[in-house]
């Protein structure tokens, strides 16, 4: 419709807005008599139903209300529904406005979407109201025809008709459906290499430096007992999942670490791999209560599924999913007096998989 | 106009039929067939938005640092794919608002999609012969979520990468296979090689859309082949009744589209979602305490948390690390379900076999209503337990409490809500049954000679029904 059209149509309604009340009253009159009877063969569907539940579900079947057709003229429905388009329309061209001048995300979606909601609106009414209002009916298709199917089957069946040889044709048919199948899976490989040795690779070793965020040496008295730090290997990659530590100083007394650990936490410095053994999250969450009557003690949590391990005892699992410990660093004070690695993990570090628990002398797969 | 192009199509193509067959296809009237619509729109406004979005988005973890105009982070270092939504975000023009709508319509997608889902089976729409559409759907409903969580895992920020981390463990955890399958789609270990990245764009923007589409087509000509079902109230198990699909339902439907699209476009620009500058870019030893997916990975997440430190070891060998349990086992015994659901209701004596094009109402099957809700209870407790680091900071109630709590809620109430359920429905339909015997009223008529005489109820009812009683 163009907009002369358009605004013609709704002077045309505005200048039969005087017989509206008439025609609404008609309209509702109309509407009485028609809502008694219509009831009533509601009320006949519903008990019906009744009889339905006991055994006889056919005759329900045929209990359906008669198509309607409603022609009435809203002129009402229609000048709203004009309104509504203008509305929108000025709600767009306010959107190119605004794209144009100011570019400002609330502006922008403010007037699209409120376009887009007047728009469909104006829509939705028009099909309640302006256009005519029908209800028919349709059938539902039986599928399902027998002689058709036998029809499909011999057709399928034909196919074997003269075969003599039929177990070695199917045979060989069946060797090269194997053949073909694994020919176009085992590409799929190529998309990564294979879990080997990598994944228990990381760049400690004994005499690396532990260096902070920004690469500077952390000295024995960058931290007090409580206190946290995220730690590297001097010149190795961030990113590397086997490099990132967690490293916390607790005092010296709080430690539980097992025997063969003990020398592993000079000052109290203890360093966990910072990769959580249960899915790979960083675990960079410190819990360090200062009234330990009623607080647990200090836990090292993963902030993804809450897998807690404690920092005291070699990273021991506290609580949570995580179904390893967290790998320790042994840790020692360099001649410069500076943290480094005293050695490699005590255990395989990142989230588990099958050979998690072989070791590194025994690469799995 | 109208009828020379009709004439012009009707000469070349023989569309008069068709066309005809089209505008008088008969849609029954309920509102909760609109759950269903409203997932296929937020579909086409996702398109719609994602292929604004895929001009301006790099799939690359090559490092630069930022110099966009959003100062905060400038010379920050981050992947090029962050900096690229970065850019969107700040520098295209309308970027932002198309960003956040397309966030905002997968949110709305899957919710529409899930609340269609269990719509479908409350009323016993998935069976015969419906139950291909249902599978579809369901299939749809799981491509949904896996695009949702690719969708947000291109951004690298914070928030994504630690679910694509998970996403990793979780891949890792399965059982034999579950090392080399990681490396096979990471190309390598966590978080990856430069190859990962359009892996992950090219199943977001293109293969799973276009299944989701291809899907999307079934499922819409399957349902035009069958037509819908409808409630009893209407039409019956032979005649479908309902608005032709031209000129009334064709526009109701076109304003639900626009409204779906206007709401969209408001979230979008007037309520904040996924600001990734303040996740700022992810790094591997990055991680920040109360990050919270988009809620259709809360399920998981919950499932995740909830699952004791179990890991299946024999020998040296990890058989199950503990992800899997949470991960991969719990949403394949969801979808399991679903998937087995018409038969498998069928075998437990819920459902007949005949062919049904009518509804149930809910009440109208108590077990199998209160089998589905219970099913969806329990799969809305673990979602909830997803939220549980959400909850202790709201009210201080301890974490470790509340996982004991989701465990113990997660396992029992199920069957408490099955016993519940199945009551409430029986005492429903037992009163709906007989309509007769829950009235307890008289109803006085004045007669003739000014007095009042009682008549009875059943006088009301017209003849027709009052004879089916009787029968």
């Amino acid at each position: 419709m163009t907009r002369g059209g358009l605004i013609a149509r709704v002077v045309a309604t505005l200048g039969g807005l005087g017989g509206l009340r008439r025609h609404r009253e008609n309209a509702q009159a109309e509407l009485h008599q028609i809502s008694g009877p219509a009831n009533r063969k509601f009320d006949a569907v519903r008990s019906g139903e009744v009889a339905v539940r006991g055994n006889e579900r056919a005759r329900l079947a045929e209990e359906v209300p008669p198509p309607e057709l409603d022609e009435t003229p809203d002129p009402r429905a229609e000048l709203w529904v004009a309104l509504l388009l203008i509305a929108a329309a000025i709600a767009f061209a306010g959107f190119v406005v605004f794209y144009v001048v100011s570019e400002d995300t609330h502006l922008l979606g403010l007037s699209l979407g409120l376009g887009l909601v007047l728009a469909g609106v104006a829509a939705a009414l028009a099909g309640k109201r302006v256009v005519i209002q029908e209800k028919t009916t349709d059938e539902y298709t039986d599928y399902g025809d027998r002689e058709e199917r036998r029809e499909v089957a011999n057709h399928l069946v034909e196919g074997k008709v003269g075969v003599t040889r039929r177990k070695l044709l199917f045979s060989s048919l069946a060797a090269v459906g194997a053949a073909l199948g694994a020919a176009t899976v085992v590409p799929v490989a190529s998309l990564g290499p294979r879990v080997g040795e990598k994944v228990y690779e990381t760049p400690w070793s004994a005499g690396k430096k532990v260096v902070d965020e920004r690469g500077e040496p952390i000295a024995l008295d960058t931290l007090s007992p409580g206190e946290f730090i995220t730690g590297f290997p001097e010149g190795a990659s961030k990113e590397e999942i086997g490099s990132a530590l967690m490293i916390v100083r607790l005092e010296t007394d709080e430690l539980e670490l097992p025997a063969d650990r003990a020398d592993s936490a000079p000052g109290g410095y203890v360093a966990y791999s910072k990769i959580c053994t249960h899915a790979g999250c960083a675990v960079s969450l410190f819990r360090y209560p200062t009234f330990d009557e009623t607080q647990p003690g200090p836990a090292l949590v993963c902030p993804c599924h809450y897998s807690t391990f404690n920092p005291a005892d070699g990273g021991k699992v506290l609580f949570g999913p995580a179904g390893r410990p967290l790998p320790q660093l042994p840790l020692r004070a360099g001649a410069d007096g500076s943290l480094e690695a005293a050695g490699g993990f005590y255990e395989p570090i990142g989230p588990s998989y099958g050979g998690i628990r072989e070791g590194p002398e025994k690469a799995p797969l | 106009m109208i009828r020379r192009t009709v004439a012009a199509l009707d000469e070349r193509l023989g569309a008069a039929h068709p066309l005809k067959r089209a505008l008088r296809y008969v849609f029954p009237d309920h509102w909760t067939f609109m759950l269903g619509e409203i997932a296929m729109y937020c579909f086409v406004v996702l398109v719609a938005t994602g292929i604004f979005l895929t001009f301006w988005y790099v799939p690359s973890d090559a490092k630069l640092h930022y110099a966009g105009s959003y100062v905060p982070l400038q010379g920050t270092s981050m992947s090029e794919s962050f900096a690229s939504v970065m850019h969107i975000s700040f520098d295209v023009p309308a970027g932002l608002l198309v960003r956040q709508t397309h966030h905002w319509a997968a949110d709305v997608f899957v919710v529409a999609i899930v609340l269609h889902l269990v719509r479908i089976l409350l009323t016993g729409a998935y069976r015969k012969p419906r139950e291909l559409n249902y599978w579809i759907g369901v299939t749809m409903l799981g491509l949904a979520i896996l695009e949702g969580f690719l969708g947000y895992s291109l951004v690298d920020d914070l928030l994504s990468g630690m679910g694509l981390a998970i996403a990793y463990s979780v891949a890792m955890s399965v059982p034999f296979v579950g090392g080399p399958l990681a490396f096979l789609v990471w190309n390598g270990e966590y978080p990856g090689t430069d190859a990962f990245w359009p892996r992950l764009e090219i199943l977001h923007v293109f293969l799973i859309p276009m299944a989701i589409a291809t899907l999307l087509a079934l499922h819409l000509a399957q349902i035009v082949r069958q037509h819908h079902t409808q409630f009893p109230e209407e039409g019956s198990e032979r005649v479908v009744r309902g608005t032709p699909a031209w000129p009334g339902y064709g526009l109701r439907s076109l304003g639900l589209f626009l409204i779906v699209a206007g709401v969209l476009f408001l979230l979008g620009g007037l309520v904040q979602i996924n600001p990734i500058w303040e996740w700022g870019p992810y790094e591997p030893y990055l991680s920040t305490n109360g990050a919270q997916p988009d809620w259709y990975v809360g399920w998981l997440i919950g499932a995740l948390r909830l699952m004791p430190p179990l890991e299946v070891v024999i020998g040296d060998y990890t058989v199950v690390p503990n992800p899997f349990w949470g991960g991969a086992l719990f949403p394949a015994i969801v979808f399991g379900l679903l998937y087995a659901w018409p038969p498998l209701a069928r075998r437990l004596r819920l459902d007949d076999r005949r062919e049904h094009n009518l509804l149930d109402r809910p009440r109208d099957n108590p077990k199998r209503t209160a089998v589905i809700i219970a099913f969806l209870v329990w799969v809305f407790a673990i979602f909830a337990a997803g939220a549980t680091d959400r909850f202790y900071f709201r009210s201080f109630i301890s974490y470790e409490g509340q996982v004991w709590f989701f465990r113990a809620f997660a396992l029992l109430v199920p069957f408490l809500v099955y016993f519940v359920t199945k009551r409430v429905c029986e005492e429903l339909r037992a009163r709906e049954a007989h309509p007769l015997r829950g009235w307890r009223g008289t109803v006085i008529e004045r007669n003739e000679a000014l007095g009042f005489e009682e008549t009875s109820v059943s006088t009301d009812l017209p003849e027709e029904a009052r004879q089916q009683l009787a029968d």
